[in-house]
């Protein structure tokens, strides 16, 4: 089935006031003055002369009434830097005016002092003493993961192949850029604006002021995208506004502009991985090295979730019995790297789906073929421990999408091709690849997410959770899990937006859960209201549904029909924190995408000609925007993998704006054609599993291993600018 | 800030020559509204050309011209299919830049005016030996196009003149060709691009994005005139050495500049010569 979005005319007709729609009577701009250097100590802030700043709020430091901290994992990135700074574009000091264009003239007429200290910008570098700037060596964290005895298997093993692959940063381009508004309702602050996650915020917010939650409401407004970008940082923009707004006593509205977002947010952390590969003549791995760098930036933020996202998928999904995967987050002097859709998961599947390939160009075996002989069968364990037991057929699969893809024909065709034509070259790749649905390890036992179901009197249900629909279709899928649930019209379900003063903690939307975990509860609490309802006959469905609310509430006026569900752990499912050993995630989500591809080598560009997208993601919920997930993260992936290039200067983004940062357009994509399989899943409601993150993961080994094709190259980094292959074919036609 | 509305072209030259230091001419706005928010100052002053848009956007074909006025469009050259049949290079160019907002706001003038070396618009109209009529108070000018640049971002246009049309010769050309290398399909400013054009006059070769202006590579231009073979990628890349010095920027390197031009003409050129010698 798949119900029109919920909130689709409402976003067609312009009907939906975003953050910066919001008009509040007297409300002030805030803006955010930043510092101009990467590393040093703050001298002295200087306020040009020139300028009237009687009407000017402003605020530094000295006005935080709780922790300097934008609280998360740990508590080391300040609200406003005090003494130090630790990455170009640090907030110092907030500003904010009635007149937009004063607030403007204000931003340019202060003057940050520092005295500069050496930055780090090199993560691979070894850092001297007066690098460190972390703990004993800039770790944030290190992650191990151990299987079997590698060290034995090397030492016997006659072929032994290596290979270090490399990533850039991605900026998530969300269209709604970052922006808050706060003011004060009696004791209570009120923030409202663009955010993945009201409850971080409302936790960033306690600390920060040193009140109680009960002192501060966290509304969310409809969201023009997020992709992981308003995950962690809206919390910043949040005490920044809250700040202002009590200073001021005024509502304030904090709206990033394009450059501005672009230059001082989060993106995806840039990555080197080392695979070190023990093979037999067959092609059958034995044993697997594997060591994984993520450039963290500047504070520790969320890059230890994300480097354990990264470690726990870097095998890829083959069997092997004697692994060792090592992981560092290390610290930068460049602005924080953050949450992106996929969450270390497409760095480290890069290098493992190119580094088959490498594998299968040694042994000139066909890296489908090689796929083959190693891919997971049912049974077998992943480098946790973890067991396969879901069903998936990834041979079959593979198989499947080879054949979706033409592979074989097109590789006869290619090649007659190349030999020919004088300057365009094509070529096809292929990736296999898995996704862990959910939170991490016992993540979600830690979140113990929960939702109310309510039962109203005109029989009507009701759904309030914190999850947020930035476009995803949250809104829809709720309502149509509930609605197939009851055997009701999903358009009745009333899905209430994320307030906390409203709704439950049911989590962050992230991670792939919301439709998996959050609908899974959803759909526990609508049985669970059906069973209330029970007069004898049966838990009544549909119309017998509705009447049997009704009648409930004539007889018991007034009464809140509330049910409460809560995340339990499923019985069986273990793991282990410190060993890194155990039930990684809950359920996977499988996937085989093969890329087609035609390099000019007159202008280095690389096109996709066509891309076959085929996964198993449990039960499709709704095929349409099951399809739009699909279609979009692989349009996502293709601009990291060819098109989207991350320029740092001083450890920050150079060219922040869209002109000069280049996402994807209609043109540059091929038809993407989607495949689904469904093996229904015990994880999610009526058999779903996650399906947000999964597409992201497979563009760039499928289009990078078709340009290898194409060419019969080694290219090992992306992105794969029409710059970077030049050089990299030294001029070579 | 000033904005000064003109009721008509004369009074539109009238205040140019009048605050011409302090006054800069908004036609579409699609290059000077870009940066908007982080200009530096708010003392700065336009003369808003908008009012004049009824007047003074169409296009025409005169007997030995194409005439694009000071407000002509490339949505105007799209929509007008005498333009685009008999300029086809105007058409490719018009449609790789930007999406229809910008090619529905902005203006050939403008383009030229605004003297961006990246300048979508200019190669095509200097490879088909466009004119510049400039106006002032002080009477009307008329200068070739590909001695309108000075260097970069400096012209022959005085601060109190308007460029008020765009004179485009009606010739019979034997080969056309426009062909734009940005980061992606379409809505990218160009790394590079090239438009060819050989007519009566001879050959014409001209490039953006490799030099401090657009420019024509006359070395090149010269070695065609005289019949001369194109027979490597190499020889290409060393005419063109006469004639382009391209930079490393945000958008791309030196290198692949001036390879990627000299393999782009390459190709081109060696099967323009080859149809010649068949046909």
């Amino acid at each position: 089935m798949s119900l029109d979005r919920v909130d689709g005319l409402d976003k067609l007709s312009g009907k939906s006031a975003f953050v910066d729609d919001l008009t509040v009577p007297g409300c002030l701009f805030g803006g955010t003055i930043r510092s101009p250097v990467a590393r040093g100590r703050i001298r002295k802030i200087h306020f040009s002369t020139a300028v009237d700043w009687s009407d000017f709020v402003i605020v530094d430091h000295r006005d935080i009434p709780g922790s300097n901290e934008v609280a998360l994992i740990e508590s080391d990135q300040p609200a406003l830097a005090s003494t130090n700074v630790r990455h170009l574009h640090e907030p110092v000091l907030l500003l904010a005016h009635s007149k937009l264009h004063r607030l403007r003239e204000g931003l340019r007429s202060i003057r940050v002092e520092i005295e500069a200290a050496p930055p780090l910008f090199d993560v691979e570098a070894q850092p001297t003493k007066e690098m460190l700037q972390h703990g004993s060596d800039n770790v944030f964290k290190r992650i191990d993961i151990r299987k079997g005895d590698p060290a034995s298997v090397f030492a016997k093993a006659s072929r032994v192949i290596e290979g270090t692959y490399r990533t850039g940063s991605q900026e998530h381009v969300y269209l709604e850029t970052q922006g808050m508004i706060a003011h004060q309702e009696g004791e209570t602050l009120v923030v409202r604006g663009s955010m993945q996650c009201p409850y971080y915020i409302l936790d960033a917010l306690t600390i920060a002021f040193d009140r109680p939650k009960e002192r501060f409401r966290v509304i969310q407004c409809p969201l023009g995208g997020g992709f992981g970008g308003k995950e962690e940082y809206p919390s910043v923009v949040a005490i920044h506004a809250a700040l202002l707004a009590e200073k001021a006593g005024r509502p304030v509205k904090i709206i990033y502009d394009r450059q501005e977002d672009m230059a001082v947010t989060t993106k995806r952390h840039p990555s080197r991985v080392r695979h070190r590969t023990a093979v037999d003549d067959d092609g059958i791995i034995l044993a697997m090295e594997i060591d994984i760098l993520f450039d963290g930036g500047a504070y520790v933020t969320l890059s230890p979730v994300v480097l354990s996202r990264g470690t726990l998928h870097a095998t890829g999904p083959y069997r092997c019995d004697h692994v060792h995967v090592h992981g560092e987050a290390k610290l930068t002097n460049s602005p924080p790297y953050g949450a992106f859709r996929g969450f270390g998961a497409p760095q480290t599947l890069f290098a493992i789906e190119r580094h088959m390939d490498v594998i299968a160009r040694d042994l000139g075996l066909d890296p489908g073929e090689l796929r083959r002989r190693n891919l997971l069968c049912q049974g077998d364990t992943l480098a946790t421990g973890q067991k396969v037991q879901d069903g998936v057929d990834l041979t079959a699969l593979l198989a499947r999408g080879e054949e979706l893809a033409g592979v074989s024909l097109a590789t006869q065709e290619y090649a007659a091709f190349n030999r020919s034509h004088p300057y365009l070259r094509r070529g096809v790749g292929r990736a296999t690849f898995y996704h862990g649905a959910g939170f991490t390890g016992s993540g979600e036992t830690h979140l113990a997410s929960e939702v109310w179901v309510e039962g109203l009197a005109d029989g009507r249900v009701r759904l309030l959770t914190a999850q947020t629909d930035m476009g995803q279709g949250t809104m829809t899928i709720l309502a149509q899990i509930a609605g197939e649930t009851l055997s009701v019209d999903p358009r009745s379900i009333e899905v209430v937006t994320p307030d906390t003063s409203l709704v439950p903690n049911s989590g962050p939307t992230v991670a792939s859960r919301t439709a998996m975990v959050v609908g899974k509860l959803i759909e526990d609490g609508c049985r669970e209201l059906q069973r209330i309802l029970d007069s004898g006959s049966g838990p009544p469905s549909g119309k017998d549904f509705q009447n049997a609310l009704e009648l409930h509430h004539r007889e018991n006026p007034g009464d809140l029909l509330r049910v409460s569900r809560s995340y339990q752990t499923p019985p069986g499912q273990n793991w282990d924190e410190v060993s890194y050993q155990g039930d990684a995630y809950a359920c996977y989500s499988w996937a085989a995408h093969l890329a087609h591809v035609e390099v000019d080598l007159r202008t280095f560009q690389v096109r996709v000609t066509d891309y076959v997208a085929l996964q198993e993601v449990g039960r499709v919920l709704n095929e349409v925007l099951a399809r739009g997930q699909i279609q979009g993260g692989v349009a996502q992936g293709l601009g990291w993998t060819l098109l989207e290039e991350v320029i740092l200067e001083n450890g920050a983004m150079k060219n922040h704006q869209m002109m000069n940062y280049i996402i994807p357009g209609s043109g540059d994509l091929s038809p993407i054609r989607v495949f689904f399989e469904e093996i229904p899943s015990p994880s999610g409601p009526g058999g779903a599993k996650g399906i947000g993150e999964l597409p992201l993961d497979g563009p760039a080994p499928a289009i990078i291993n078709a340009v290898c094709h194409a060419l019969s190259a080694s290219i090992r980094e992306i992105p794969l600018t029409p710059e970077v292959l030049m050089e990299f074919l030294g001029g070579k036609e | 800030m000033r904005v000064l509305t003109p009721s008509g072209l004369d009074h539109a030259l009238a205040l140019l020559a009048e605050f011409e230091s302090s006054l800069t001419p908004l036609a579409g706005g699609t290059d000077l509204l870009v940066s908007w928010p982080h200009q530096n100052s708010d003392e700065v002053g336009f003369l808003d050309l908008s009012p004049l848009r009824a007047e003074h956007s169409a296009p025409r074909l005169e007997q030995d011209a194409l005439v694009l006025s000071m407000l002509t469009t490339y949505w105007d050259v799209i929509a007008s299919e005498e333009v685009r049949t008999e300029f086809p290079l105007l058409l490719a160019a018009a449609l790789k830049v930007g999406a229809v907002q910008i090619q529905s706001a902005g203006t050939w003038a403008g383009n030229i005016a605004n003297g961006s070396p990246a300048a979508d618009g200019v190669p095509v109209l200097m490879a088909y030996g466009a004119e510049v009529v400039l106006r002032s108070t002080r009477g009307e000018v008329r200068v070739p196009l590909d001695r309108y640049y000075l260097g970069y971002k400096q012209s022959v246009r005085a601060l109190d003149q308007l460029i008020v049309e765009i004179r485009v010769p009606r010739r019979k050309r034997e080969i056309e060709w426009f062909h734009k290398v940005g980061a992606r399909f379409a809505q990218a400013i160009s790394k590079l691009g090239v438009a060819v054009t050989r007519d009566e006059t001879g050959h014409r070769v001209v490039v953006n994005s490799v030099a401090p202006t657009v420019v024509r590579c006359r070395a090149l231009e010269d070695h065609l005139d005289q019949g001369g073979k194109i027979e490597s990628v190499e020889q290409v890349r060393a005419l063109l050495s006469f004639d382009i010095a391209p930079i490393d920027d945000i958008r791309s390197t030196s290198r692949y500049r001036e390879s990627v031009l000299s393999r782009l003409l390459y190709f081109y050129l060696r099967k323009a010569n080859l149809r010649k010698a068949n046909g």
